[in-house]
């Protein structure tokens, strides 16, 4: 309750401060627009339904790039970790791809799918693919291996091995996986979605730069702040703080 | 019930035992493990190590630290392959993990994603057991560790002496006719310790067990073992075999357990004076 209450003042702090400067009209409020205009762009968007239409539609791009993402990174993360050759050859080929910005997919997108939401998939997929597989990778290495050998030793063998046992104490590693994997495709997707102007919340950037329109940008920035932050801090964290305590992981 | 004369002298054995007319429990022949290490040479961890241990035995084996003691659970435990040698349990030679034989490791290896009674009844599990009959076990192996209320608790939520207590509860629910122990006790302060020496007995005395038990205490193997076995360092040899003959039960602080454990000490000195200079060496390289 304590720290809610710092927060509290953080951000009243914070809106007061930029009411202040926007009052000031330093700059024209058209460049920078006081709290309550974005506040009013954020409304009418509400309103006229243009950001809910936003949401729903990066949301499903989201959870159908994401999930894919997940089944293919977690089988090719599998492989790559349980097999010898896959790990000093593809192993090393998914390391330096990820040096590669997800961005640059995008015209390697367009040539091969056009401006289609396949393209925009691809791009999601290849942004997050890449860490979600290496995660787990990382995970399956980091298990502790006193827990095959336990369940070796208490009996277990083969697929029961494998489900009883190494996929449950891999599973604070998964979780990693996944998170990261959302991080990197939320980041893809509105970047694709600025450029391929396919509704989605890319786009509502975007078209709020054309009208030169700064409240209906600062307040989709908001917007992709506020559902990226539910997902990546609400969910996953507590997830992952939840699984730290109890597989004896808490980091200090 | 309880194993061993009142006699506060000890006995020594030359290190091949007399054949016993009994089927030895564990019998270890010419057990030797060699392994590269990432330099390239070959070490040489254990050297033909012979052992043979009786039906409801308690054996300690007691050596320095890098003597490989904790190896040699792991092959009897059969998660590796010994390099060359035989074990054999009731005369037949093994071969990989089985549940007549249970470590209970220096780690433990709880399963952190279950309960308390998922742990314990998870060996049951994998033996196909019915779950009336699991249901059951593992209400009786909890209230022989007194953890009966901590059934639906996940191990973290456990103090270092309690884990101890559900690892010895999931090891003895799969009712193995050998328990192997590795150091399971280090880590604890030394009330727990003692406590929980006092119920390792009073089980073993209760269910028969067979017990291989691997410490660098000295004085804990004279409290807990029949038998206490030396091994040397770097290769691991069995230098030589002591049996405790002094009544149970035994307490850590009586004067003839601090006796026996200091002659088995003046043996052991040379061995831990090995490893220490090895230990010091290696770090004049670095």
């Amino acid at each position: 309750m304590k720290k809610f209450a710092k927060q509290v003042i953080f951000y009243s702090v914070l809106l007061g401060i930029w009411a202040l400067v926007a009052k000031l009209r330093i700059w024209p409020p058209y460049l920078f627009p006081p709290p309550w205009g974005v506040g009013h762009a954020l409304w009418d968007g509400f309103a006229d339904h243009s950001f809910w239409i936003g949401i729903a539609v990066t949301m499903k791009r989201m959870l159908i790039g994401y999930s894919l993402s997940i089944v293919l990174g977690m089988i090719l993360g599998l492989a790559v970790s349980s097999n010898r050759f896959l790990e000093e050859t593809l192993g090393g080929l998914l390391v330096s791809l990820q040096s590669l910005p997800s961005i640059c997919w995008i015209p390697l997108a367009v040539l091969w799918f056009g401006l289609t939401e396949k393209a925009i998939l691809f791009v999601v997929l290849m942004g997050s693919l890449l860490s979600v597989t290496i995660a787990m990778e990382d995970g399956r290495k980091q298990m502790p291996k006193i827990y095959s050998m336990a369940g070796r030793n208490l009996g277990a063998s083969g697929f029961r091995l494998f489900w009883s046992v190494l996929l449950p104490a891999s599973l604070p590693f998964i979780v990693n996986g996944m998170k990261q994997g959302w991080a990197f495709a939320w980041r893809s997707l509105i970047q694709a979605e600025m450029i391929f102007l396919s509704l989605g919340l890319g786009q509502l950037l975007m078209m709020g730069r054309d009208l030169s329109d700064m409240s209906q940008v600062m307040a989709v920035m908001i917007l992709i702040i506020i559902l990226g932050y539910m997902v990546d801090g609400l969910i996953f964290r507590t997830m992952e703080r939840h699984l730290q305590e109890k597989y004896g992981l808490t980091p200090a | 019930m309880f194993h061993g004369k009142p006699a506060s002298s000890i006995v020594t054995f030359p290190t091949n035992p007399v054949a016993e007319v009994v089927v030895p429990k564990v019998a270890l022949d010419a057990i030797s493990l060699s392994y590269r290490t990432t330099s390239g040479e070959r070490l040489l961890a254990l050297d033909k190590i012979n052992l043979e241990v009786k039906p409801g035995e308690f054996l300690c084996i007691v050596g320095p630290s890098g003597c490989g003691k904790s190896t040699l659970l792991h092959l009897i435990a059969g998660l590796h392959p010994q390099t060359s040698g035989k074990i054999l349990v009731d005369g037949t030679t093994v071969s990989g993990p089985g549940t007549d034989r249970i470590l209970i490791f220096q780690e433990l290896g709880l399963f952190p994603w279950l309960t308390v009674g998922g742990n314990v009844e998870f060996g049951m599990k994998m033996k196909n057991v019915r779950k009336a009959e699991r249901e059951e076990k593992v209400q009786y192996y909890l209230r022989l560790v007194h953890l009966a209320k901590f059934r639906d608790s996940y191990i973290h939520q456990l103090s270092g002496g309690m884990r101890q207590r559900v690892a010895l509860a999931r090891a003895l629910a799969t009712e193995p006719d050998v328990l192997l122990m590795d150091e399971p006790f280090a880590a604890l302060d030394a009330q727990t310790r003692d406590l929980l020496h006092d119920e390792l007995e009073r089980i073993w005395a209760e269910t028969g067990r067979t017990i291989i038990f691997v410490t660098h205490n000295v004085r804990e193997a004279v409290r807990l073992g029949d038998r206490v076995a030396l091994l040397t360092f770097r290769p691991g040899r069995v230098k030589q075999e002591f049996s405790v003959n002094l009544p149970r039960p035994r307490h850590m602080e009586q004067p003839d357990v601090a006796r026996t454990a200091g002659d088995i000490l003046n043996c052991l000195r040379d061995e831990i004076n090995k490893s220490l200079e090895e230990e010091y060496a290696d770090e004049k390289v670095r």
